[in-house]
């Protein structure tokens, strides 16, 4: 029982309060401040991590509401640690960007965009660490307060319109997880029970299939929604539009993480049936979330919508290596979770820098050129482009090979047509760069190299990514544990199905306690023999 | 004949405001203005805060009891009401307090008045016996009417007070006859004896009681402001004065729940598979009509209104499930109401005493630059009636959604949701105009210029910001303090709602 995580989940905010309390430039300070002490306890714990238990660590369970079950349970495990440590890096940037370096220039009501940007984080931390469901309902909503003021009050054009429907979206989806979650508790309480929330009594209660069908139905919405997944991802380009940039870094980069992982952290353990009884409609919504963002994204000339619908292609791959409902997709999964928002936040940030020089426009039709007198910048660019379209190298490489291995072992006809996507993402991503940082000089567009402060805060990022690409076992090795237990639930449910073809019953046991946090690659011989 | 005996410790607290009320009326024959402005509402304020003493002391005893024969009872169910009631009472003479409405009305009569309605609402929710019941319902609402048309220079004031006269008479009408057909049926007044005869003497599917349920529901839907009964609920609350609507919007609903909770959940329990679907389908039609209603609405007060009837939709699912655990929400929730609507009258009526908009949306354009003061607890406010997180209004929808699932009546559950989703809408507006307005504002052409846009210069006149109105901004404020401390640490609520719960004995 330790208290640290309650300290991360609250120190963006007391520092943020400390903050508004002093005023003046003390407002950037606490805030950047209260940023950087979550990034130290986030490399301290990736530090200290216990890499070969699957297990909670760091566990924090106390009492908070008893009339209703609710404790304030959180923890730590393979599964959150490296979204953590992502939601602590991302935020940093995107605090000190805002404080410091104009990323986005907060003139007006600094106090308020800060406090905002520190409940945010706050939010996002408490939704990535509860372990408890009705905590992680709690944080999941409280998340889109914040947002709705930042993009609502310092966003640009439609903004106000923008950041309602994105909220009402958004909040839709979740009033439904909060009645599922609600009818999670309550109906798997076995009469005579006491009503319990927490993740880990909930998987060991099951609920009837057909209870199970209409809970999963409920989360499922309020996750694709979230991601954005392909029908319901409505509210996105105007939402992106209108976000002020270092609002829109950690939106795109980490929001739609909490979604997905609530797939790996909630449906899977506790709805192991609907997830297998959904399986295929998830596959088609992967799917055809990959083809319409890559088709959207390479039609799209505003960059931030090329990148917009670039992550809801990327989404759609996170989803489909959770549905192949095997150990490679959801590693991979995860592994892609974080490349996403490394990358994504670092193109973000180049695309604020690529306005700054094409004067103050975001389409890629008043850019080009702009590599001439910026070759630092456009190495830099040319980095990032390459890890979102999975070069080999980058860590998006392994994450999408991981992905697709998953899903090619469990459903071949969705693994081959999302091959396609890997395809297509080349296409995007090269016309952007090109566009961008090659062709004819445009005619607003002074190329000027990065200066020193940007600098300072991209190349951190694409230090980061090229570091996961050449080690990406640092990622693996520590989700490894965990991610077997996850999906163990499904799995055991699959051998009937499938006949034993695929994952014989007696390699699940033997998976978890066998390859504590070993290398993926003593791990793949061992599938070997059993998988044809 | 004998006169009944009278447990005078445990009557104290009707007593209080009622002799409170008498009091006020004899001091206001002064017409000093230290006694006009000072004296009788302090005297109105220390009535309430003697009765809800007398209500606490009770309460600690932790007897349950009747008294006056079985008339009213003296449980937790009737103290925890009533302290709300209370509540509401104090936050309305608060807000009273500079309004130019008490003074036109005649303080003295103005204040006794609202006394006086306040004893009506504690009869309400303590009544036992269908008599009481009908007698609390009464001395409820004759006041309230005239207070509608308090502001007796304003038309649409008078209009407000009119109307609800004859809706209101309507409804007790309605109600006076259900209650009768109750009585015929069951042939008691007492609610224990009509439990009793319902479960042995009496068919629960009696036809002459099913219509004086019918007719009782539709009487006290009148003053829920439940659909479809609730015509009446906007264009009376944008008429009446705004201390009055605030006081009527929560204490109405609070003694209207409160009764209802009572009979159907208590002495009607038994019938409970009769009126329960009937009563779901009532809290469908309130929730959607609610909400809808609300959207599109550019008056704060008729928003309000509106949304007050969609409230009383989430409220009902509370009630129709006739388990303890709705008994508890109905109270958790109408504890968490209050707050909310306080803070945000409070906002109104500050805004409107100095807005060129009155009570209309714009009249809070740019309020969280102008007085935060003002622009956080209404933000609070939205936030908490939407159902955020952080907001008591989360887990007051938590615990609602949780009865009904308990109870087995998911379909309101997804009621609940769709109302909050559709709300959204028309609360989120009032926090946009008030945070995201453009700095900007157009200046009208002038001859032979064009119109342009300028930022207003910073600052407002003296009577605009919150120093002006201490005691409002103080309401606001508290008010949303209290709504934020809920929504992090439940616990206390939940624990007197569960002692309220738990004094209503027909439950398994």
């Amino acid at each position: 029982m330790t208290i640290h995580l309650s300290i991360v989940i609250f120190l963006p905010l007391a520092a943020a309060l400390i903050g508004v309390l002093l005023g003046g430039r003390a407002v950037r300070w606490a805030a950047v401040l209260g940023s950087l002490g979550v990034l130290g306890y986030a490399v301290a714990m990736l530090i200290d991590f216990d890499s070969s238990s699957g297990a909670l660590q760091y566990v924090t369970d106390d009492a908070w509401i008893p009339q209703l079950g609710i404790r304030w349970s959180l923890g730590l495990d393979g599964l959150n640690l490296l979204l953590v440590a992502l939601t602590a890096l991302l935020w940093f940037a995107a605090t000190v960007g805002a404080a410091f370096l104009g990323v986005t220039r907060i003139e007006e009501r600094p106090k308020l965009f800060f406090f905002q940007l520190a409940l945010a984080q706050s939010a996002v931390l408490g939704a990535f660490l509860a372990q408890d469901l009705a905590v992680f309902v709690f944080f999941f909503d409280l998340m889109l307060v914040p947002f709705y003021f930042l993009i609502g009050a310092w966003g640009r054009g439609e903004r106000v319109a923008a950041t309602t429907k994105l909220v009402i979206y958004t909040l839709v989806g979740s009033l439904l997880m909060l009645a599922g979650a609600i009818a999670l508790g309550v109906l798997s309480t076995p009469s005579g029970g006491q009503i319990s929330f927490s993740l880990a009594e909930l998987a060991q209660r099951p609920l009837p299939e057909g209870t199970q069908l209409w809970i999963f139905v409920l989360f499922a919405l309020a996750f694709l929604v979230k991601m954005p997944a392909f029908p319901l991802h409505g509210w996105m380009p105007d939402g992106y539009r209108a976000a002020p940039l270092a609002v829109l870094i950690v939106f795109s980069a980490v929001v739609s993480k909490v979604a997905a992982y609530g797939f790996l952290r909630i449906v899977l353990p506790t709805m192991p049936e609907a997830a297998l009884h959904f399986q295929d409609l998830m596959l088609i919504l992967a799917v055809l979330s990959i083809v319409y963002g890559s088709a959207l994204a390479f039609s799209s000339d505003d960059t931030r919508l090329v990148l917009g619908y670039s992550s809801v292609a990327q989404l759609g791959f996170i989803t489909l290596g959770i549905f192949s409902l095997t150990d490679l997709g959801a590693q991979g999964a995860l592994m892609q979770m974080v490349n996403h928002g490394l990358v994504v936040a670092a193109l973000f940030l180049i695309v604020g820098l690529l306005a700054a020089r094409a004067g103050g426009s975001e389409s890629l039709d008043d850019m080009g050129g702009i590599a001439s007198r910026a070759p630092v910048l456009a190495a830099l660019f040319l980095i990032a482009s390459l890890a979102s379209l999975a070069m080999p190298g980058s860590p998006n490489f392994v994450g999408e090979l991981l992905i697709l291995f998953g899903t090619l072992e469990s459903q071949i006809v969705f693994g081959v047509l999302a091959c396609s996507g890997v395809a297509m993402a080349a296409v995007y991503m090269i016309r952007m760069y090109q566009r961008a940082m090659h062709n004819g000089i445009g005619a607003g567009v002074e190329s000027r190299e990065i200066c020193r402060g940007e600098l300072a805060l991209l190349a951190p990022l694409v230090a980061v990514i090229i570091a996961l690409g050449i080690y990406p076992q640092f990622a693996l090795g520590r989700s490894e544990a965990t991610v077997l237990g996850k999906v163990a639930a499904v799995e055991q449910l699959r051998v009937p199905v499938s006949g034993g073809v695929i994952l014989p019953g007696a390699q699940i046991p033997e998976g978890v306690p066998g390859t504590p946090g070993a290398p993926l690659g003593p791990q793949d011989p061992a599938r070997e023999p059993t998988a044809p | 004949m004998k006169a009944p005996t009278i447990d005078y410790l445990a009557f104290a607290p009707i007593l209080a405001t009622l002799g409170g009320s008498l009091l006020v009326i004899a001091f206001a024959l002064a017409r000093a203005s230290f006694v006009q402005r000072v004296v009788l509402p302090g005297l109105a304020l220390v009535s309430i805060a003697v009765a809800a003493a007398f209500a606490v002391i009770t309460w600690e005893t932790g007897d349950q009891t009747t008294i006056i024969e079985g008339a009213l009872a003296v449980d937790a169910l009737a103290l925890g009401f009533s302290l709300l009631v209370y509540a509401a009472g104090i936050g309305a003479i608060a807000l009273s307090l500079r309004s130019e409405i008490a003074r036109d009305a005649g303080r003295g009569e103005y204040y006794a008045l609202l006394l006086a309605s306040i004893t009506g609402m504690t009869i309400l929710v303590a009544a036992e016996n269908l008599v009481t019941l009908f007698v609390g319902f009464e001395l409820l609402s004759i006041p309230l009417y005239v207070m509608c048309a308090a502001a007796v220079r304003d038309e649409r004031s008078l209009e407000s007070g009119l109307k609800y006269l004859i809706v209101g008479s309507v409804g007790s009408a309605t109600l006076l006859y259900g209650l009768a057909m109750i009585y015929g049926a069951t042939g008691s007044t007492d609610f224990a004896g009509i439990s009793a005869a319902i479960g042995t003497g009496v068919d629960a599917t009696d036809p002459l009681l099913l219509s004086g349920i019918a007719l009782a529901i539709t009487g006290l839907a009148f003053k829920a402001s439940v659909a479809p009964f609730h015509q009446w609920t906007p264009d009376v609350y944008e008429g009446a004065p705004t201390p009055v609507t605030a006081f009527m919007a929560v204490a109405t609903k609070i003694a209207a729940f409160g009764v209802i909770l009572r009979l159907f959940d208590d002495a009607l329990l038994s019938t409970q598979l009769q009126w329960g679907p009937a009563l779901a389908a009532l809290c469908w039609v309130t929730i959607i009509v609610g909400n809808v209603g609300a959207i599109g609405q550019s008056s704060l007060k008729r928003m309000l209104a509106w949304s007050g009837v969609a409230q009383a939709g989430y409220l009902l699912a509370g009630i129709v499930v006739g388990t303890r655990l709705g008994a508890e929400a109905v109270f958790f929730y109408l504890a968490v109401y209050l707050l909310m609507n306080i803070a945000a009258f409070a906002v109104v009526i500050a805004r409107e005493r100095v807005s060129e908009h009155g009570d209309g949306l714009r009249s809070l354009e740019r309020l969280g630059e102008a007085s935060p003061w003002l622009a956080w607890p209404m933000t609070i406010a939205m936030l908490g009636l939407a159902g955020f997180p952080l907001t008591a209004g989360f887990f007051g929808k938590f615990q609602l959604i949780n009865a009904t699932v308990s109870g087995s009546y998911e379909s309101l559950a997804i009621a609940i949701v769709i109302g909050s989703m559709i709300s959204l809408a028309y609360y989120l507006r009032v926090i946009a105009v008030m945070w995201m307005s453009p700095r900007e504002i157009e200046i009208p052409a002038a001859p032979g210029r064009a119109s342009r846009k300028v930022r207003p210069a910073e600052g407002w006149s003296p009577e605009a910001g919150a120093a002006a109105q201490p005691e409002v901004t103080a309401v606001a404020v508290l008010c949303a303090v209290l709504v934020l401390a809920i929504g992090i640490f439940p616990d206390p609520l939940f624990d007197v709602a569960r002692d309220v719960g738990s004094s209503l004995a027909g439950f398994l």
